[in-house]
C-alpha cells in the first residue's frame, strides 16, 4: 500500500504540469503560411506559439466574422480551471498521504480518478462548446460568407481533436505537453489503485 | 568465344564511361564521370533556396542588387545613394537625411565596391559597405534588414574609387580618392596641379558593436590617382595597399599624359603605425565639412549631422608608415592572397601580372634599400620586392580573386578572359573567354582569408548578343563559372542591373537565419507613430497638417479626412500595424509630387502632400495586401483656403 500511495502522490502532482505547459495546441497552416500560425491553450489563458500569432490569427479571422481570441480575463474558465487543478492535485496528494499512513484504502484512489475523469470530460465538453461558438457564432456583417453545399453557413469550428481542412487552412488540434502530463498522472492513480488492490489481496507484499 | 565476350564488355564499358564524361560538344569535362550538366548546376528548383547571396554594386544606379547563386535570380534592390520610388527611400521624410551631403541633397551616385564585414579575416555577415564614387561617400548596409543604415561623406576626396575595402576585423573601411584635388579646396589654376594637388586616403573606423563609422584619420598623399586598394591579412594584417596611376601628375589628356611612366606605384600603408601615431596625439585637425547620416531602426528615421573637422596626417611625419612599390604599368587592381603573403598588382596597360612578396617588402624596408623617394616617401626597388611575374599572354589584366586552394583568377579586360594561375609557381593553368570585356571577377569570400571557392562570377561590361536585344540600352552581363575542377567551366549567364563593378558574396547559411522579418510595433519610437488605432488623428498647426494614420489589412484609420485647405502642407505619418512577415502596405495620394511609400510591418513612414486643388481626393494602398486590398482606400476633402470647415476624420461612420 505504501508503494501505491507514493504512485498516487506522484500522479496527483503531475497535474501541476498544466501550470507550466499548455493543455491544448491548435495549429493553422496554409500554403502562404509555411510556418504555421498556432495557439497554445493553457489553463490560465491562450498564447500564440510565436510572438504575433494571435494578432495574425485575429487579423485573418476578421474576414470571416470570428470573434477575436479571448484574453485570459474574458473567460471564467481561465479562473476556474487553475482552482480545479490545484484542488484535485492537493486532494490526490492528501489521499496518497492518508493511504501511506493507512487511514484510507486504495478505493479512494479510484474515486479520485473517477472524479477527475468526470471533471475532465466536463472540461472537454466546455472546450467544445467554446470552439463551436467561436467557429459558428459569426458576425453577420462578415466580409466573406461561405455556405455549405446545403446552403447553410459554413462553420469554422476547429476540430476538438485531430485534423480538419478549413478553407485554405489545415487545422490540427492536439493535446499538448500539459495534457500529456495530466494523462500520465491520471494513469498513475489507476496504477496506484491496482497496486493497492493487489497488495490487499496478498498482504505479504 | 569467352575471350570475345570479355572484349565486348570492356569495349561497351569504355564507351559508356567516355560518353558519360564529355559535354555536348564532345570536350572532356574536367570533373570526371560524375559531372552533372550545366543546367543542373545552376538550377534551383521551385521552393529551394540558393547557396549564396551575391551583392552586386549597381554602379550608376547608386544602389546594390542582391542575387542568388547559382541561380542568378535577383532578390532585392537595396537603395543606397539614390532615391528609390519603389519604397520611398530618399523621398520619405525619414530617409531624406540619408542623401544629405555638404553639397546639399544628392539623390544619385555611382556605387562601386561592396565588401562584407569580417571577424578574424572571415566573413561575419553583419554589414555590407559600399562606396559612392562621385560625391565621396561610404555607406553601411545592415544585413539583418538589408537596408542602408549609415552614410558618411568623405571630405578632401573626389572620385571615391579605392574603396570600400575592409580590414580583417572590420577595424577600418578605407576611402581612397581617385582624383587628387587641392586640399583644402580653393580657386587655383588647374595647370598648377603638379605638386599642389593632394590625394586623401581616409581610414574610417567601424564601431565593433554598432558598426557606426567615423573618420579616424586622413593620410594626405602626393597628388597621384589612387585607383584601388586591398587590406593585408594574416601576416600582412596592419597594412593596406593602394594602386596609383598618373604618378606623372598630368592634368589634361590623361589617356596619353598619365601613361608615360613605365611604372606607377602600389602604395603600401602601415595603418597600425599611423593609428599609433594618431593615438599619441599625432596629426593635424583641419576644418572640413561633411555629413554623417545615421538611420535608426527604432525611430525609423535618419538624422544628418554636419561634421566640421577631420584629422589629417602627413605621411612624411610618420617614418616607416608609407612606401611605394614600382608597378608596371598604370596598375588598376591590387589584390592580396588569402594568406596575406602576396600582393598582386595588375598593370592595365601591361600583359603580365606583377606579384610582390610581403616578406621581401618587409626585408627591403628593414634593410632601408630604397630606390629614391617621391615627395619624401621612400620608393622600394622593384627587384627587391618582386616575388614573380605571371606571363599570361593576355591583355589588360585588371583584378584577381582567389579560391582558397592556392589558385588565383585574373580578369583581362582587353582580351576578354579569365586566367587561372597558381600562386607561388606563377604558371597559367587555364584560361576561359568572357562575353565581353570583363571588369572585376568575384569568388564568394574573395576579399577574406577564407574564399569559398566554388563559383567565380565575371562582371562584364559589354552585353551585346548574349540576350534578346532591348533597344540601345542593355543591362550588363554576369557570367558564372564553376571553379571546382582544374579547368573553369562557364555554366550560366545572367543580366545585372546598373553597372555592377564589383560584388561580394556570402553563404546563405550565415545571413538567412539572422534576417529580420518584421519591426516590432511595440519598439517603434518614431515621434509620429500611431501605435494604437485610438491614437489616429489629424492635427493642424498653422497651414501644416499632421495626419497620424494607421494601416492594417484592409483599411486605413482614418479613411475620411475633412477640413484640409488648398495651400496646406499635409504630412501623412503612416504606421503599419501588421506584425506578420512579408505584409507591407503601400500608400499613394493623388497629386502628391513626392513619391509613394512602402511601409513594412511595425514601421512608420511619412510623405508630404500639398493639395493645390479643391475637391475630394482619394488615396489607396499600393501593395497587394489581402483579398480586400482593392478596398483599402480613403478620401481627403480639400476646401478653399478661406474655408472654415473644421478638421475631422473618421473610419466606419
Amino acid at each position: 500500500m505504501k508503494k501505491a500511495s507514493i504512485l498516487m502522490i506522484i500522479g496527483s502532482l503531475c497535474l501541476l504540469g498544466l501550470f507550466k505547459f499548455p493543455l491544448w495546441n491548435i495549429m493553422l497552416g496554409a500554403p502562404q503560411y509555411p510556418d504555421p500560425l498556432g495557439m497554445n491553450i493553457h489553463i490560465t489563458g491562450i498564447q500564440g506559439v510565436s510572438e504575433f500569432d494571435l494578432q495574425n490569427i485575429d487579423g485573418l479571422n476578421h474576414y470571416i466574422g470570428m470573434k477575436t481570441i479571448p484574453k485570459a480575463d474574458e473567460m471564467w474558465e481561465f479562473k476556474a480551471f487553475p482552482i480545479v487543478i490545484i484542488s484535485m492535485s492537493v486532494l490526490g496528494v492528501l489521499l496518497g498521504l492518508l493511504g501511506f499512513v493507512g487511514k484510507v484504502d486504495y478505493r479512494y484512489f479510484l474515486g479520485w480518478f473517477i472524479l477527475m475523469s468526470i471533471l475532465g470530460v466536463m472540461g472537454m465538453y466546455d472546450f467544445n462548446v467554446w470552439l463551436t461558438d467561436y467557429g459558428s457564432n459569426l458576425d453577420p456583417h462578415a466580409i466573406i460568407k461561405v455556405t455549405n453545399e446545403d446552403g447553410t453557413p459554413m462553420t469554422y469550428k476547429p476540430p476538438l481533436f485531430g485534423y480538419k481542412k478549413l478553407l485554405n487552412f489545415n487545422v490540427s488540434s492536439m493535446p499538448a505537453l500539459g495534457a500529456w502530463a495530466m494523462f500520465l498522472g491520471m494513469s498513475l492513480t489507476v496504477v496506484a489503485f491496482l497496486v493497492g488492490w493487489k497488495s490487499k489481496r496478498s498482504p505479504s507484499s | 568465344m569467352k575471350k570475345y565476350s570479355f572484349y565486348l564488355v570492356t569495349l561497351l564499358g569504355s564507351v559508356l564511361f567516355l560518353s558519360g564524361c564529355g559535354d555536348q560538344n564532345g570536350n572532356a569535362s574536367s570533373n570526371g564521370a560524375l559531372a552533372s550538366n550545366n543546367a543542373e548546376k545552376v538550377y534551383v528548383a521551385p521552393g529551394e533556396h540558393d547557396e549564396f547571396y551575391a551583392f552586386m554594386s549597381g554602379g550608376y544606379s547608386g544602389n546594390v542588387t542582391v542575387y542568388g547563386l547559382p541561380s542568378g535570380r535577383m532578390f532585392k534592390e537595396i537603395p543606397v545613394f539614390s532615391q528609390f520610388p519603389t519604397n520611398g527611400y530618399g523621398y520619405s521624410e525619414e530617409t531624406k537625411p540619408m542623401l544629405e551631403t555638404s553639397f546639399g541633397f544628392i539623390p544619385n551616385d555611382d556605387s562601386h565596391h561592396p565588401d562584407i564585414s569580417q571577424t578574424n579575416g572571415e566573413l561575419d555577415g553583419r554589414w555590407l559597405f559600399i562606396n559612392g564614387n562621385n560625391t565621396p561617400r561610404i555607406a553601411r548596409i545592415d544585413l539583418k534588414t538589408f537596408e542602408t543604415a549609415e552614410i558618411i561623406e568623405v571630405p578632401n576626396s573626389a572620385g571615391n574609387h579605392s574603396s570600400s575595402y575592409i580590414t580583417e576585423n572590420s577595424e577600418y573601411v578605407v576611402a581612397g580618392t581617385r582624383f587628387s584635388v587641392p586640399i583644402p579646396q580653393r580657386d587655383m589654376p588647374i595647370k598648377d596641379y603638379k605638386g599642389n594637388f593632394k590625394g586623401a586616403l581616409s581610414f574610417i573606423s567601424v564601431a565593433p558593436e554598432t558598426g557606426h563609422m567615423d573618420i579616424k584619420f586622413q593620410l594626405i598623399m602626393p597628388g597621384f590617382n589612387y585607383d584601388l586598394s586591398h587590406p593585408g591579412r594574416g601576416k600582412s594584417h596592419g597594412w593596406f595597399f593602394f594602386t596609383t596611376y598618373n604618378t606623372e601628375e598630368a592634368n589634361s589628356l590623361l589617356e596619353v599624359n598619365a601613361s608615360q611612366n613605365d611604372k606607377d606605384f602600389i602604395a603600401a600603408v602601415n595603418w597600425k603605425k599611423i593609428e599609433e601615431y594618431v593615438e599619441n596625439g599625432g596629426g593635424t585637425m583641419v576644418p572640413a565639412n561633411y555629413t554623417h547620416n545615421l538611420y535608426s531602426d527604432e525611430t525609423h528615421s535618419a538624422t544628418s549631422t554636419m561634421k566640421k573637422e577631420v584629422l589629417t596626417v602627413d605621411p612624411t611625419k610618420v617614418p616607416g608608415a608609407v612606401f611605394f612599390m614600382p608597378t608596371p604599368k598604370s596598375p588598376h587592381g591590387v589584390d592580396v592572397n588569402p594568406t596575406g603573403d602576396y600582393i598582386i598588382g595588375n598593370g592595365k596597360l601591361s600583359a603580365d601580372l606583377t606579384v610582390f612578396s610581403f616578406d621581401k617588402m618587409i626585408a627591403a624596408i628593414d634593410g632601408k634599400k630604397y630606390d629614391g623617394e617621391a615627395y619624401g616617401l621612400p620608393i622600394l626597388k622593384f627587384e627587391d620586392v618582386l616575388a614573380g611575374q605571371v606571363k599570361s599572354g593576355g591583355l589588360g589584366p585588371l583584378h584577381t580573386e582567389f579560391d582558397g586552394k592556392g589558385n588565383a583568377y585574373t580578369t583581362f579586360f582587353i582580351s576578354s578572359e579569365v586566367v587561372k594561375w597558381k600562386v607561388g609557381t606563377w604558371e597559367v593553368i587555364d584560361r576561359k573567354p568572357t562575353f565581353y570585356s570583363v571588369g572585376h571577377c568575384m569568388i564568394p569570400g574573395g576579399n577574406s582569408a577564407k574564399p569559398f571557392g566554388k563559383y567565380l562570377i565575371s562582371l562584364n561590361k559589354i552585353t551585346k548578343d548574349r540576350y534578346l536585344p532591348t533597344g540601345p540600352e542593355l543591362e550588363h552581363s554576369a557570367q558564372l563559372y564553376d571553379i571546382t575542377g582544374d579547368k573553369m567551366e562557364l555554366i550560366y549567364d545572367f543580366p545585372t542591373h546598373g553597372e555592377p563593378h564589383y560584388a561580394a558574396a556570402i553563404p546563405a547559411s550565415i545571413l538567412a537565419p539572422k534576417s529580420q522579418k518584421i519591426y516590432k510595433l511595440a519598439e517603434n519610437e518614431h515621434p509620429f507613430a500611431t501605435k494604437s488605432v485610438s491614437d489616429a488623428r489629424v492635427v493642424r498647426d498653422g497651414n501644416v497638417v499632421h495626419v497620424y494614420m494607421a494601416m492594417i489589412r484592409s483599411h486605413f484609420t482614418p479613411d475620411n479626412i475633412e477640413g484640409i485647405k488648398v495651400g496646406d502642407k499635409v504630412y501623412f505619418h503612416i504606421t503599419n500595424h501588421e506584425q506578420d512577415f512579408d505584409v507591407p502596405h503601400g500608400f499613394m495620394m493623388i497629386g502628391a509630387t513626392n513619391s509613394g511609400l512602402l511601409i513594412m510591418p511595425g514601421q512608420t513612414k511619412t510623405t508630404v502632400w500639398e493639395p493645390k486643388q479643391e475637391g475630394v481626393w482619394p488615396f489607396y494602398c499600393t501593395d497587394f495586401c489581402s483579398a480586400l486590398h482593392q478596398e483599402m482606400q480613403g478620401y481627403v476633402r480639400v476646401s478653399p483656403a478661406s474655408s472654415n470647415i473644421d478638421l475631422s476624420w473618421s473610419l466606419g461612420e
